[in-house]
């Protein structure tokens, strides 16, 4: 039997942690009780998190940033009216991640610790550069998530150290311009991913890219950003040609492995692909998703 | 480990260890066999269960953190002698073969009304997602939660305001508050 711990309050977090230094902390458990069942992991105590008010909730600070918990739920994140409006990215990836249980349980925090390289979360939060907030006892660090994960499953995270929130900047300049998502899986509903593509491009009235913001998921050991590819698109018009070419230096960028949903060739195809998708996603709208 | 919760309407207490799944607490020590276990790991919906009137797995919940929550299993969704419009039109439409994935489908599709009592086809495949049947091939299940919508949405227009406040489970006795 383990203890399970439900601290009300970072202090009483901290105690936790003082007093087992060996708990595994619970969001929102949708991965850490599979680990244990699967004897992956056998913790000797576990510390929930989710009663914790410093690590729940949406809110703008000063500046425009978004501040959200990291124990903000997939489902309050596609439900929030602040996310909806500026980071529809984000919510195209939410809204498919899982299933509407999974969303009701699994929080952001423990999408970005788990750190899978197919974590559906992870490549808009690339593609946003968003900002993370560590806090312990004693101390208090902010780090860009993609400095955080650090390997499949690996992280920067410190002994008696938590993910407290992520922070997100409103992208200047990209409102009424692409923020897209692409999942492809298996199939529609709780799929771990083969491959995703989020991509934030600002586009002038000419049809001319003016910035883009690229990262790929699960072709490659952590969230793949490609600055070559990123660059075949700025300062073009958004033709079949330009993508092709993006696609091409994506492709070159990428190290995707076999493994049981899809081999490495399918991997390399699909990622360069799923870019060629830019061309039907008229602002601020995504593909259909047929069920 | 004593904790203390809120099960179908009823103030609970058990003496449980406090990293057991919620799925053997309510299936083992309370015997509620309504909830069923398919997977174990959050795929395949069967071991639903409403938590303060949202749809989770109780087959990733620890029963330490069901302290002060308030739990619905598909034995209180409907009322004594009563069964829920949900559950009355799984059985009308033919949306039960097995029967297994049944009690997480009606607690998916109850989760699904209580959000979104107006959903197309399209709405009720993307709010049961995450719930397999390997038996009906979903059409009857569908057909199912798009009667009870309708039903449920008549008896609302005749009682306008009727138990809106305390509605947690819609169409069923009120239980702790949603959202």
């Amino acid at each position: 039997m383990r203890n399970v711990f439900q601290p009300e309050s970072l202090p009483e977090l901290w105690r936790v942690f003082e007093a087992h230094p060996g708990a595994s902390v619970c969001a929102g458990g949708t991965d850490l009780l599979v680990k244990m069942r699967s004897a992956m992991m056998n913790p000797e105590s576990i510390a929930c998190v989710d009663r914790i008010p410093d690590l729940r909730g949406i809110t703008t600070e000063e500046g425009g940033m978004l501040r959200i918990g990291a124990c903000a739920t997939h489902g309050q994140i596609v439900s929030d009216p602040a996310v909806r409006r500026m980071f529809p990215i984000l919510v195209r990836a939410v809204e498919n991640l899982g299933s509407p249980p999974i969303r009701n349980m699994g929080t952001i925090g423990g999408n970005i610790c788990t750190a899978s390289p197919a974590g559906d979360t992870l490549p808009p939060l690339y593609a946003l550069g968003a900002e993370i907030e560590l806090r312990c006892k004693a101390a208090q660090r902010r780090m860009l998530l993609k400095d955080f994960i650090s390997g499949p499953g690996k992280t920067c995270l410190r002994q008696g150290e938590i993910l407290a929130s992520v922070r997100l900047k409103p992208p200047e300049g990209y409102y009424n311009n692409i923020q897209h998502f692409e999942k492809v899986g298996q199939r529609n509903a709780l799929a771990c991913s083969i491959a995703s593509l989020a991509a934030l491009l600002q586009v002038a009235s000419d049809g001319v890219v003016l910035k883009a913001a690229l990262a790929w998921g699960s072709v490659a050991p952590v969230v793949m950003t490609c600055p070559d590819a990123e660059k075949e698109l700025i300062g073009k018009p958004l033709t079949s040609e330009t993508l092709r070419r993006a696609a091409a230096a994506a492709r070159q960028c990428a190290n995707p492995i076999s493994d049981v949903r899809a081999d490495r060739d399918y991997r390399l195809e699909v990622l360069g692909n799923l870019l060629m998708r830019l061309l039907e996603v008229a602002p601020e709208s995504a593909p259909a998703r047929d069920y | 480990m004593k904790i203390s919760f809120t099960l179908n309407g009823k103030s609970t207490e058990v003496d449980v260890a406090p990293d057991r799944r919620v799925v053997d607490l309510l299936r083992e020590d309370l015997r509620l066999t309504g909830t069923k276990e398919g997977c174990g790991a959050g795929e395949c919906g069967a071991c639903t269960i409403l938590v303060n009137g949202e749809s989770r797995l109780s087959c990733l919940m620890l029963a330490a953190q069901l302290e002060g929550r308030c739990v619905t299993t598909i034995e209180g969704i409907g009322e004594e002698g009563r069964l829920h419009p949900v559950q009355e039109a799984f059985i009308e439409c033919g949306a039960v073969q097995c029967g297994f994935c049944s009690p997480g489908m009606v607690i998916s599709a109850v989760d699904l009304l209580g959000r979104d009592p107006n959903p197309g086809r399209g709405e009720i495949r993307r709010g049961l997602s995450g719930n397999l049947c390997r038996c009906t091939g979903y059409v009857k299940i569908v057909d199912a939660v798009e009667t009870a919508a309708r039903r449920m949405n008549a008896a609302s227009d005749v009682k306008p305001d009727a138990g809106e406040k305390e509605r947690v489970v819609p169409g069923a006795p009120g239980q702790g508050q949603r959202r």
